[in-house]
């Protein structure tokens, strides 16, 4: 069991031999991480500027239909499987005519996206032996651990900001999180060792809710909770956790005033509306206020499509696409499209037939989409058989491994080895740019 | 000042308010000022001893925990011949009822599950044996499993029977009830450990995780290990020793030649010297310093964990007497003990409504709470349980705990514009005291709230906020209860 965490006893205690060394500028650390949130957006002693590259993560929860949303027009046994259910050929947005592979009309903005060379489709991503609960499955992408699921404790983020958190400085931890997750629960794909997330579902769910109720409790929260002089009367005792907890409670503080003048100052483009396009909208503020985050992890849920499937999911679709769209749209406005990567991903795919009640059930493998000008743009790998033989009991096999597609973001774009992260070596998707 | 590592017994005499609260908190999780007054009369012993021996205390008036078993539950013979039947013949659409089915029960067993960590949380909230709460928690977080993937609301609740059962008893008997727990089982994969296909998961983890620590056995000792646990797996809610499974052959256990079962296995381990080291810094971290290795003790905390592993082996791994001896002991009301743990989420919460008599408000909420806070019942992250100590804050997980105590106090839940209706009426802390004396009212808060934190700044900072307000006010005591709990300190205890 590791015995750090960033905010563990070993680096309270070098927070004390400061105290000792320096007695005169007892909240070094404090006053430090303060300047350093306060420097300038070009300072080029700020992270966040050219090579540092982000990734965005947006969870599909629900099991995403992938033949409904990538949809393979040209094969027969698709319609076969799905009288009620299958896409016209004719409204398909065809991305590969010879293979027959376009994309469900809902996604038109997301089509659009592919036509500037900005998004891409990974088809049919999956696992061995796929589990078909959505609870278990969501493990398994999370911790990328088929094996252990969530019994693994950390998840692929996770691990791989552990393994940046180790190469930077103790002041940059400070000016903010290394992850952001926009949601009820933090993710365990975005749980370390090390690195904890920052997670809210309501931005102003990110500090102290008493400030509402009168001013001058919010003037007294600031006086208590900002109160650097508070560490100079501590007594000089190594065991004590005081220190830590007033250190916690002010870069709290700090990251709260950064996050939320982020996102109060807003995006210079317009979004649409929309659970996604309200969570990405945030998370572009974030990227446009400079923050050092590396990670953004949001989710859309509702892709449970057991009965009544058409109009759901094309509601869904198409809130993805227009999210992605003006997401992009936004990040060229900014200048910052070239370091911002995103990721969808679903914990499954549907049964290839469709059930009685104009639905679909938990199946295997699905399509990851990924946008951003660095991705392969349009259909990346094979599309899965859909012929007898090509089936296990009725569900498609998977092409890619999942844990490839993270290999591929985390060396080649992420800058963080793939073989200590998941475990092994994955080899590539083939999602980014040569 | 030196750490007073002595396990003798307090005095009466400096058996104070704060020595009284300090074990409250400790041994419990906290409570009144009244309670606290209550428990300072009785004297150090007799007030460790109204912890400790607990099955005294009346605990009717609990909610009963009442859970189906059967929501999930092996299949039939009839529908294992109508899955094979489907499977045989291609069936898709019996397939997919079947499956339909099977999702239809896991739904409900989450919904159970749900039920089942409110009705432990609010036992946590409510009992009048605080102390058998509190170390049911500390055997959940020590036999570390989930119900993520368990799965299976009946198997937890029956695990949580069992660590309730032997809360304070004697820690053979969890040792031993854990390798025949089917929630355990299922959880390190021993229904999958076979005579001819060893799984090593639940032998190495009770050697690691709940006996041992690392290094203080082999590899080979793994093997043996497993070999001695084959056949220990469960049968719809019942432990079942297939001896098909086992392997009754000899196997050599750290250098000593036997036909070990899994009963035995547990036996050679508890009479190890590293067992008793090993619970006594697990009691030692749950009630004294929260670190994350025993490595990370100060020498003199070293030395009182080694202190409390003698007395184990010599009460035989009898919790009470050594619980009794160690909450009496002037170590445990050492300066550099006493307001000096990070609280747990479940302390923070639990701490809070019984200090301040809170509404309990709505259980969802607060179980959301509990999840990001990161201490969801029967939801550890992994079989080492919760990292605790500093690992418990940060300034996401921060935020939630100041704005949870504000939930507490007002209702009030963060960036929502309706409150609950419930009105919280803190009158019953200040009776008593001169009411429209600022200086009074603050020093009674902050000690009711902060016990040994206390920083003289902190003082002033409430004057200040009460004076510029032209002084007490209807709504005064309540602004200082939001604002004492905002601090920092209060995140320790």
């Amino acid at each position: 069991m590791s015995d750090m965490t960033p905010f563990t006893r070993r680096e309270f205690l070098c927070g004390s031999l400061a105290i000792i060394s320096t007695i005169a500028s007892v909240p070094t650390f404090l006053r430090s991480s303060a300047t350093a949130l306060a420097a300038p957006a070009n300072d080029p002693r700020r992270p966040g500027k050219s090579g540092q590259n982000i990734l965005v993560v947006i969870q599909l929860s629900g099991g995403n239909d992938g033949l409904n949303a990538v949809v393979p027009y040209g094969f027969d046994d698709y319609y076969k499987a799905r009288p009620a259910l299958g896409i016209d050929a004719k409204t398909v947005l065809s991305l590969d005519d010879r293979a027959g592979v376009g994309l469900n009309p809902a996604l038109a903005d997301f089509k659009a996206l592919i036509d500037q060379g900005q998004a891409g489709v990974i088809q049919g991503v999956g696992y061995p032996n796929p589990n078909r609960s959505h609870f278990a499955s969501m493990d398994i992408w999370h911790t990328a651990d088929p094996e252990r699921g969530s019994a693994r404790g950390t998840g692929w983020l996770g691990r791989a900001l552990d393994d940046m958190g180790g190469k930077v400085s103790k002041t940059k931890q400070a000016e903010g999180p290394s992850c952001v997750c926009i949601g009820n629960d933090s993710p365990l794909a975005a749980e370390g060792k090390l690195i904890k997330p920052v997670t809210f579902d309501r931005v102003e769910s990110f500090r102290w809710a008493g400030r509402d109720l009168h001013p001058a409790l919010a003037e007294a929260y600031d006086v208590v909770n900002r109160d650097a002089a508070a560490a100079a009367e501590l007594p000089l005792n190594d065991q004590s956790q005081l220190p830590f907890v007033l250190r916690t409670a002010m870069n709290a503080q700090l990251a709260s005033d950064r996050i939320r003048a982020a996102v109060a100052k807003g995006t210079e483009t317009a979004f649409p509306n929309g659970q996604l396009a309200n969570q990405l909208r945030m998370v572009a503020s974030m990227i446009r206020a400079e923050l050092p985050t590396r990670v953004y992890y949001v989710a859309l849920g509702g892709f449970d499509t057991h009965s009544g499937q058409a109009g759901r999911q094309n509601r869904l679709l198409s809130e993805l696409g227009k999210s992605l769209k003006a997401f992009y749209d936004e990040m060229a406005a900014l200048g910052q499209a070239g370091r911002v990567m995103t990721l969808a991903f679903s914990e499954f795919g549907r049964r290839v037939e469709q059930n009685a009640s104009q639905g679909t059930d938990h199946g295997t493998a699905g399509p990851v989409f990924v946008a951003g000008p660095m991705v392969n743009a349009g259909l990346i790998g094979k599309h899965p058989s859909l012929a007898a033989g090509g089936l296990d009991h009725g569900d498609l096999v998977h092409a890619i491994d999942f844990r490839a597609v993270y290999a591929e973001v985390l060396d080649g774009w992420l800058g963080v080895e793939s073989k200590t992260v998941l475990g092994a070596a994955y080899g590539k998707a083939g999602l980014l740019r040569a | 000042m030196a750490i007073n590592t002595s396990l003798a017994s307090l005095t009466d005499r400096d058996f104070g308010y704060a020595q009284a609260q300090h074990l409250l908190a400790r041994a419990g999780f906290g409570g009144t000022p009244q309670e606290i007054r209550k428990l300072q009369a009785l004297g150090v012993e007799k007030a460790v001893a109204s912890l400790v021996d607990f099955e005294s205390i009346d605990a009717a008036a609990l909610p009963a925990g009442e859970f189906a078993a059967d929501i999930l539950r092996p299949a039939t013979t009839e529908e294992k011949a109508e899955y094979l039947r489907a499977r045989r013949e291609n069936d898709e659409a019996a397939l997919a009822a079947l499956q339909t089915e099977r999702v239809k029960r896991e739904n409900e067993d989450r919904r159970q599950m749900r039920q089942l960590e409110h009705w432990w949380l609010k036992r946590i909230i409510e009992s009048p044996r605080p102390l058998e709460e509190k170390l049911t928690l500390l055997w959940h977080g020590h036999f570390a499993s989930n119900h993520r993937t368990v799965r299976d609301s009946y198997h937890m609740f029956m695990q949580n029977a069992l660590f309730r059962q032997h809360a304070a008893g004697n820690f053979a008997n969890l040792a031993t009830g854990i390798i025949h727990d089917p929630a355990m089982i299922k959880f390190l994969d021993n229904d999958s450990n076979r005579r001819r296909r060893p799984n090593e998961n639940l032998a190495r983890e009770l050697m690691e995780l709940f006996t041992l620590g690392e290094g203080h056995y082999s590899e080979d000792d793994i093997k043996q290990g497993a070999r001695a646990l084959t056949g220990y797996t469960f049968n719809d809610d019942a432990f079942v020793f297939d001896a098909k499974q086992h392997d009754g052959d000899e196997k050599t256990l750290f250098g000593q030649k036997g036909k070990y079962d899994g009963d035995g296995f547990v036996k050679l381990l508890l009479a190890r010297p590293a067992c008793a080291e090993f619970v006594a810094f697990k009691l030692y971290r749950h009630f004294v310093a929260d670190v994350a290795s025993s490595k990370l003790l100060a020498p003199p905390q070293g030395v009182v964990v080694k202190r409390l592993a003698d007395m184990l082996r010599v009460s035989g791994y009898e919790l009470k007497p050594v619980l009794k001896s160690f909450f009496a002991s002037r170590h445990f009301y050492d300066d550099s003990v006493m307001g000096n743990m990070i609280k747990s989420p479940v302390q923070l919460a639990a701490g809070t409504i019984r200090a301040l008599r809170t509404p309990v408000r709505n259980m969802d909420t607060l179980s959301n709470a509990m999840g990001l806070m990161g201490q969801r019942l029967f939801d550890p992250p992994t079989v080492a349980g919760w990292d605790g100590g500093p690992a418990w804050i940060n300034s996401s997980t921060l935020f939630v705990r100041q704005n949870l105590c504000v939930y507490l106090l007002t209702g009030v839940q963060p960036g929502r514009k309706d409150k609950e209706k419930s009105a919280y009426d803190p009158k019953f802390l200040t009776a008593g005291l001169p009411a429209q004396s600022p200086p009074s009212v603050v020093d009674h808060l902050m000690v009711t709230l902060l016990g040994a934190q206390r920083l003289p700044r902190r003082r002033e900072q409430m004057l200040t906020f009460i004076n510029e307000r032209g002084g007490m006010k209807d709504d005064s005591v309540l602004a200082l209860l939001l604002l004492i709990t905002a601090m920092p300190e209060y995140q320790l205890g």
